[in-house]
């Protein structure tokens, strides 16, 4: 719950632009914000504002093209593309809206999956994978493959999956954006309990409940920080007003 | 990422896609099973003629008059050879130290006759050592006379489909045929052998070497055949050989060939023709390399999200292309392996209904097929994976 760590994630005015025809496209424009770690974190913004711009950059999934994007005081913005997906192993866990399981796998390898390209032993393997899908509630699921499991449990698989590598970060885009209310709320209590053990929570979003739960609220538009709130102070009017 | 973990994977993703691995598997498949089969084929010809070659012994030295260079020199010299006659023969066999058959072969094709059962057939003239050099036996009867090289009895010895044909309801021993012109008493009949090499045992009539020489009104021979004690004997037999003759005729006029050396040329042309054979099947195999590679493409397309994931946790490019290339050669290594078994099964089959025919396939081929298909796996394998690590994480994830 508490924001009071050492800055974990620092971004020095950021840019990330595309070449579009003549003028390139500005997805995001001069972006800083530190992230200490153990924060909880909301991005909102309405469609298009650079929301998941921000969030694929602090995944190291894509590279800011100016600016400078730290993690724990180490400049990643400019690695290779190699170094990029050892710091994704390591430092960052995804959540994502359409859970993005693979579907010949059972629950219990989706889950083994980022220790398998890791190299893990395999015993090693097993015993993490139980421990995480005991984490998540899913012990006795572990067999099944995603077609047998209800959407709250895919999500459930895919945040077992995000955090079996102890990532300081766990990077969640619209995480029940697919769910409805009942199992949205059950996931979003799962991760802000990951959250209260230490780690570090950012969640994109366009649900305001969530966002007034967070530590901080960010809010993008047009690919800059148009404010920057504590979460219980997020106030109704600013939310229908930055939401489209 | 650890190799099992990979193989793993990648076996995986091709067996929970069943229907559509299979498919493309089978290209690989039937690729394997016509290459091993057709080598079979090719190498059972060779193992044939070799065993044939080698049921007559490989200490063996053929004679034969002419020499097939043209040789230089004078007018008159050269050119139109001398006979090999009988006294060529017992030269050889007086002078030539170690030699342990010395055969002399007439041979041609005549009428023989029982009355008015007649059978063109070939007839051979040769002494008693015949039956050893070629390793025959006697059903009925005796061989020919033995130390009959000048005088020419007038008996004849019947292999066993002439007796049949001739004399269908009686045995045919001491009784006269009648060959050509010549009249000759048989003596005995030969066990069936069936085909050897370049006679019918069963299709021919036997005479003393003189004998047949009067018969075809010929003076020379068709051969000779010397057989040595020892292998290693065989070179300096020849050349000594050749050197006797030649000092005879006054001039090389003769070709001393060793059963080696008949074995080995006929080896290398069933062998280039087990090879080419071979190449064609190679051949389908490439193609079938096609259908990996579209199955791979359609893989990597289909699981462009996928690809996102592996990427967002963690798999390096380099992690990607070897997942997917490692399923490319698994898909055309099983379908390879499937080939083998099914091809060898043909072959069994084609043994079974043919067992005279030793058709088995070549271990060289074996292991190269299998390693052509890994390689037209991972060939074939290298564009699609390609394709897999080029893909943008951000997009990929996106489902684009």
């Amino acid at each position: 719950m508490s924001a009071s760590g050492a800055p974990m994630i620092e971004l020095d005015g950021v840019q990330r632009s595309y070449p579009v025809g003549e003028t390139p496209l500005l997805a995001l424009k001069d972006v800083s914000v530190r992230i200490p770690e153990g924060e909880y974190l909301a991005v909102m913004g309405p469609s298009g504002s650079g929301k998941s711009t921000l969030l694929n950059i602090l995944g190291c999934l894509d590279r800011p093209t100016a600016g400078s994007y730290r993690i724990g005081g180490r400049e990643v913005g400019q690695l290779s593309a190699d170094a990029l997906s050892e710091v994704r192993r390591h430092e960052i866990g995804f959540v994502f809206q359409s859970f993005h399981l693979i579907g010949r796998l059972t629950a219990d390898e989706n889950v083994a999956l980022p220790m398998l390209l890791a190299g893990v032993p395999e015993e090693e393997r097993r015993a993490r994978v139980s421990t995480a899908l005991d984490e998540v509630g899913l012990a006795e699921r572990s067999g099944h493959r995603p077609n047998e499991l209800s959407g709250g449990e895919c999500q459930r698989v895919a945040i077992a999956r995000a955090t079996v590598m102890r990532p300081h970060v766990l990077l969640a885009d619209e995480p029940t954006g697919n769910l409805d209310t009942a199992n949205g709320e059950q996931i979003m209590q799962l991760l802000e309990r990951m959250n209260a053990e230490g780690l570090t929570l950012i969640v994109v979003t366009h649900d305001p409940n969530i966002g007034r739960r967070s530590d901080r609220v960010l809010v993008l538009r047009d690919g800059e920080i148009v404010q920057r709130v504590l979460g219980r102070e997020l106030r109704p009017d600013t939310l229908l007003e930055s939401s489209a | 990422m650890r190799p099992a973990d990979v193989l793993a994977f990648s076996w995986t993703a091709l067996t929970r896609h069943r229907r559509r691995s299979t498919l493309s598997m089978l290209g690989v498949t039937v690729g394997v099973a016509s290459v091993v089969v057709l080598t079979s084929v090719g190498e059972g010809a060779r193992r044939y003629v070799s065993r044939e070659f080698a049921s007559l012994g490989t200490n063996l030295l053929i004679v034969v008059p002419g020499k097939n260079e043209t040789t230089g020199g004078f007018f008159g010299a050269g050119g139109v050879p001398n006979d090999l006659t009988l006294d060529d023969v017992r030269a050889v066999a007086r002078d030539v130290h170690g030699s342990r058959l010395v055969v002399p072969i007439a041979m041609g094709n005549d009428t023989v006759a029982n009355g008015e059962r007649r059978r063109q057939v070939v007839v051979v003239g040769s002494t008693s050592d015949f039956l050893d050099v070629r390793r025959l036996q006697v059903a009925a009867g005796s061989f020919l006379p033995p130390a009959d090289l000048e005088r020419g009895a007038a008996v004849a010895v019947l292999g066993a489909k002439v007796a049949r044909e001739l004399f269908p309801a009686e045995s045919p021993i001491g009784r006269v045929v009648r060959i050509g012109d010549w009249r000759v008493r048989v003596i005995g009949q030969l066990a069936p052998r069936g085909r050897q090499l370049d006679l019918d045992i069963d299709d021919l009539v036997l005479v003393p070497v003189a004998t047949g020489m009067r018969i075809f009104d010929s003076t020379s021979l068709f051969q000779i055949l010397i057989e040595v004690g020892a292998h290693s004997d065989l070179e300096s037999m020849q050349e000594r050989v050749l050197a006797l003759l030649a000092d005879r005729h006054g001039e090389e006029d003769v070709t001393a060939i060793t059963q080696d050396a008949v074995v080995g040329s006929l080896n290398e042309i069933l062998m280039a023709l087990t090879l080419a054979v071979a190449g064609i099947g190679a051949i389908s195999l490439a193609v079938a390399g096609l259908g990996v590679m579209n199955l791979m493409l359609v893989s990597v397309s289909e699981r462009t999200a996928e690809v996102g994931l592996l990427k967002a946790v963690g798999a390096t490019g380099r992690q990607v292309q070897r997942l997917f290339l490692a399923e490319a050669v698994l898909l055309s290594l099983s379908g390879a392996l499937v080939g083998l078994g099914l091809g060898w099964g043909l072959v069994r089959g084609f043994v079974a209904l043919y067992p005279a025919f030793p058709a088995s396939p070549p271990a060289w081929a074996v292991v190269s097929v299998l390693v052509l298909s890994v390689a037209v796996g991972a060939l074939f394998g290298v564009l699609p994976a390609r394709r897999a690590t080029g893909l943008d994480p951000v997009e990929a994830l996106a489902g684009r």
